[in-house]
């Protein structure tokens, strides 16, 4: 499988003598001067090409493209997004990315860290991750938030194609907001993870997600925790100023239809997640 | 002399004394979510108990099981709580954690009285999550980190274990040759746990935060269940 995608991929000088990519991109957002959000750092590399895209209203966006197919086995790809105070980014992808076998059987790993610093907004929207048969990847997202950043964060995982046994991930997820640790969550699926398929972790469903929303505002109203759809889908107030939602199902369409109604319901912080008029009711 | 990874003679004894889940501390209210699993249909029989059981060893009781052997070897129980709050995105499950961290807090200090664990008691009058408070406990009654780790896993199985015996009227010596089937598998995580939850404290002896790498692994259904759980009306058990 991996001999049909390398023809898309970047020169073999891109390569490192270890068989795979290593790429470093950057993007750094902040206040313009004539109001709205400059991109002063805008740095793709290697499979991640990034392209600014038509702004929202004070919001500056950004698209990840894919250069070349991947992560393949063995490549390291690194991504730094900084919000600096007072800036508002979005970030999309422009397709789900497919995790791929290597020819070496060695894992690819992937780094995100977004750092929002006070008065900054983040919102990371990227489409679904697929980890296709054969493959293996790990992923880790390193969030830091300032005291009063506010942040939207998707992750959607397709584990294997229609019809096909996944491949292995690991995804780690370590999010601290005013230098304490908000959340930290490691999933690991696919062939050679313990019990992943089993009735404590995802059953038969094979796409899996979250939407972590942070707001100052929670920090003094937390939301209450709502059950979104039974086996599949809750809404909870984290211990620090976020809400989570973690949402599973059959597919990624059913999956992005629980996150979609996850989000509408989270990121109006003056409604309770259940539809309920006046101040969210923290159960926690 | 023992092997390192054995305690000692006396405090082998008390790592059942700990373990046993008669210990007055309030596990037995608690089916760790194989209330919600039994009633959603996910566990019907004894091979279902198993991989929910194996599920739950992998995932939240490899994270309390880390937490535990952390507190154990000495890392600060205060910022293990935080690391215990980061994992632990229901709020249900983060209540049950404090809940039952308090009543084995009240359980171990008339055990084996300690100065830390009076000092745990005081700085956090509404309960510590549970592991962390096992791991304190362990260390109190002459135990070491890989005991606690122990400890932890065999909670994590044992109480689904009797509690779908009661809930779904399961043959008693099928659920006891799961418990038994799983030992092998709850050596391994406990080995892991330990080595983790050593160098959490180290980490935290250079001023580090000994709770960032712990392991975090997280099983998403036992998350949403518990939510659904917790607003369930005629419950047999607390969680």
């Amino acid at each position: 499988m991996a001999h049909g995608v390398t023809d898309g991929r970047a020169a073999p000088a891109a390569r490192a003598p270890a068989g795979g990519v290593r790429a470093h991109a950057r993007i750094t957002a902040a206040p313009h001067a004539r109001g709205g959000t400059a991109l002063p750092e805008l740095a793709g590399d290697g499979p991640l090409a990034l392209r600014r895209i038509r702004a929202g209203a004070g919001e500056a966006r950004v698209c990840l493209v894919g250069a070349m197919a991947g992560p393949l086995g063995g490549d390291r790809v690194r991504l730094d997004v900084r919000v600096e105070s007072g800036a508002a980014l979005c970030i999309t992808s422009a397709a789900a990315t497919l995790a791929l076998p290597g020819t070496t059987g060695e894992p690819a790993r992937y780094d995100v860290r977004l750092t929002v610093d006070d008065d900054a907004e983040l919102r990371w929207l990227p489409e679904p991750l697929v980890s296709v048969r054969g493959s293996r990847l790990h992923v880790t997202y390193r969030v830091d938030l300032a005291p009063t950043a506010r942040l939207v964060f998707r992750e959607e995982q397709v584990l294997g194609r229609t019809g096909e046994p996944s491949g292995r991930l690991i995804s780690r997820l370590t999010a601290r907001s005013g230098g304490r640790p908000l959340l930290n969550q490691t999933t690991d699926y696919g062939p050679g993870a313990p019990a992943w398929d089993g009735p404590a972790v995802l059953a038969d469903n094979r796409a899996s997600g979250q939407l972590l929303v942070a707001a100052p505002e929670f920090a003094d109203t937390p939301a209450e925790a709502y059950v979104l759809a039974p086996g599949r889908a809750a809404i909870t107030p984290l211990a620090g100023p976020a809400t989570l939602t973690t949402a599973m199902a059959p597919n990624s369409l059913l999956l992005r239809t629980l996150l979609d109604d996850a989000h509408t319901r989270t990121t109006d912080t003056r409604r309770s997640p259940s539809g309920a008029d006046g101040p969210a009711v923290s159960r926690g | 002399m023992p092997p390192p990874s054995l305690p000692p003679p006396a405090a082998r004894a008390a790592l059942l004394v700990l373990a046993d889940g008669r210990f007055p501390a309030g596990g037995h209210a608690h089916s760790g979510g194989a209330e919600q699993a039994v009633a959603a249909g996910r566990i019907t029989d004894a091979a279902g108990l198993e991989a929910y059981c194996r599920g739950r060893l992998h995932t939240a009781g490899l994270t309390s099981a880390a937490l535990a052997a952390a507190a154990c070897a000495g890392a600060d129980p205060l910022r293990l709580d935080e690391a215990a709050d980061a994992r632990t995105p229901s709020p249900a499950l983060r209540a049950t954690a404090r809940r039952l961290g308090r009543q084995l807090l009240r359980a171990t200090r008339a055990a084996w009285p300690a100065a830390e664990l009076d000092a745990l008691a005081e700085a956090r009058p509404r309960g510590v999550h549970q592991p962390v408070v096992l791991g304190v406990a362990a260390r109190a009654a002459g135990l070491g980190p890989v005991d606690a780790a122990h400890a932890a896993l065999y909670e994590a199985v044992s109480g689904p274990t009797t509690a779908t015996v009661r809930l779904l009227g399961l043959d008693p010596f099928e659920a006891t040759a799961v418990l038994a089937r799983l030992a092998p598998a709850l050596e391994d995580v406990a080995a892991r746990a330990a080595a983790a939850g050593g160098r959490a404290a180290a980490d935290g002896r250079t001023g580090a935060d000994p709770g960032e790498l712990l392991p975090a692994a997280s099983a998403p259904l036992l998350d949403i269940a518990a939510e659904e759980h917790a607003v369930r009306a005629g419950r047999l058990f607390a969680s």
